[in-house]
């Protein structure tokens, strides 16, 4: 069960450093955005495996839900794409 | 060239970090002031969670210094949005049927839920900046769901005003009737593991999860209130 759930960690990692590469890559900001809001998600499920629920809360709250909706908004004043 | 100058600028903090992480061993011992509070902290502030009595006595300063650097942001975010010209515009779009129905059905949830975490934050994970942002999602899923939706700025300011104010008062009652600012012998201590216990930090926490979801709260709003739409 423990083997499990440190390859699933692991997954999340690599999966966390795909959609990094993503975001920078991807000439769509709004994507780009998205992107980094599922970083936030992915990133809140490791800090509760690495036991802090402190952060894991501060993480999917902040990370996840208002800076993903600030950039959305700050997207769409801008052009929402990249040159 | 630029490309090389940033390498080897990488290289140059890289190697410190490295030389600096490989001189500790990681989760080693604890050593000094760490050792107290794992070892002492929980018998002093009778607080069932470590961390917040770590975050709100011994460390209470800085997390006064990080209220005020998030007051800061958002005043700097509103003066930047209102000193431009733009108009504010609302532009009532229906949103669709299910995320109004989903709002009404969980906004409550979400405000108990966050007032819970900064109620109970001397006793569950969570505290007063976790509680607040939760607050301000639930906030933020108004906003998206009934766009003619506007909250008092007077009120939000007020309740910001008066829990920043709570919050240094309650140092500065450490500071007068025991030995340091937020000190924490000023209210008894209580049982360990109760609602009300652990002195000043739930109260602390309530002021910090007021003052951080009325903050955010004001934040969305200005964001999304100078949205002009085309």
């Amino acid at each position: 069960m423990v083997i499990i759930l440190e390859y699933f960690m692991i997954f999340l990692i690599v999966l966390m450093i795909a959609l990094a590469l993503f975001a920078i890559k991807t000439k769509d900001l709004l994507s780009a955005v998205i992107a980094s809001g599922f970083i936030s998600l992915v990133a809140s499920i490791v800090y509760l495996y690495l036991q802090a629920p402190d952060v894991a809360m501060t993480e999917a709250a902040i990370g996840a839900g208002i800076t993903t909706l600030i950039f959305v908004v700050a997207v769409r004043k801008t052009k929402g794409r990249e040159k | 060239m630029r490309k090389i100058v940033a390498i080897v600028f990488l290289a140059i903090i890289g190697f410190y970090i490295i030389s600096i992480f490989s001189a500790f061993q990681f989760g080693d011992k604890y050593k000094g002031v760490s050792e107290h509070y794992v070892k002492e902290g929980i018998i002093e502030n009778r607080g069932a969670n470590l961390v917040t009595s770590i975050v709100v006595n011994y460390r209470g300063f800085d997390t006064l210094g990080e209220v005020t650097v998030l007051f800061l942001a958002a005043t700097g975010l509103s003066f930047l949005l209102f000193s431009c010209k733009c108009e504010r515009e609302f532009k009532r779009i229906k949103s669709s049927l299910v995320l109004r129905t989903a709002t009404d059905t969980l906004f409550p949830m979400i405000l108990l839920f966050g007032a819970y975490i900064f109620i109970h934050g001397h006793l569950t994970p969570g505290g007063g900046f976790q509680g607040g942002s939760v607050i301000a999602s639930g906030v933020m899923l108004l906003f998206l769901s009934f766009r003619s939706f506007h909250p008092n700025h007077k009120t939000l300011s007020t309740i910001e005003v008066l829990a920043g104010i709570s919050f240094a008062g309650i140092g500065l009652l450490g500071l007068v009737y025991a030995k340091s600012f937020l000190a924490n012998s000023v209210l008894p201590l209580g049982q360990w593991n109760r609602l009300i216990s652990a002195g000043v930090i739930p109260l602390i926490y309530i002021a910090v999860g007021l003052k951080v979801g009325a903050e955010l709260s004001g934040l969305i709003s200005d964001m999304i209130s100078t949205t002009k739409e085309d």
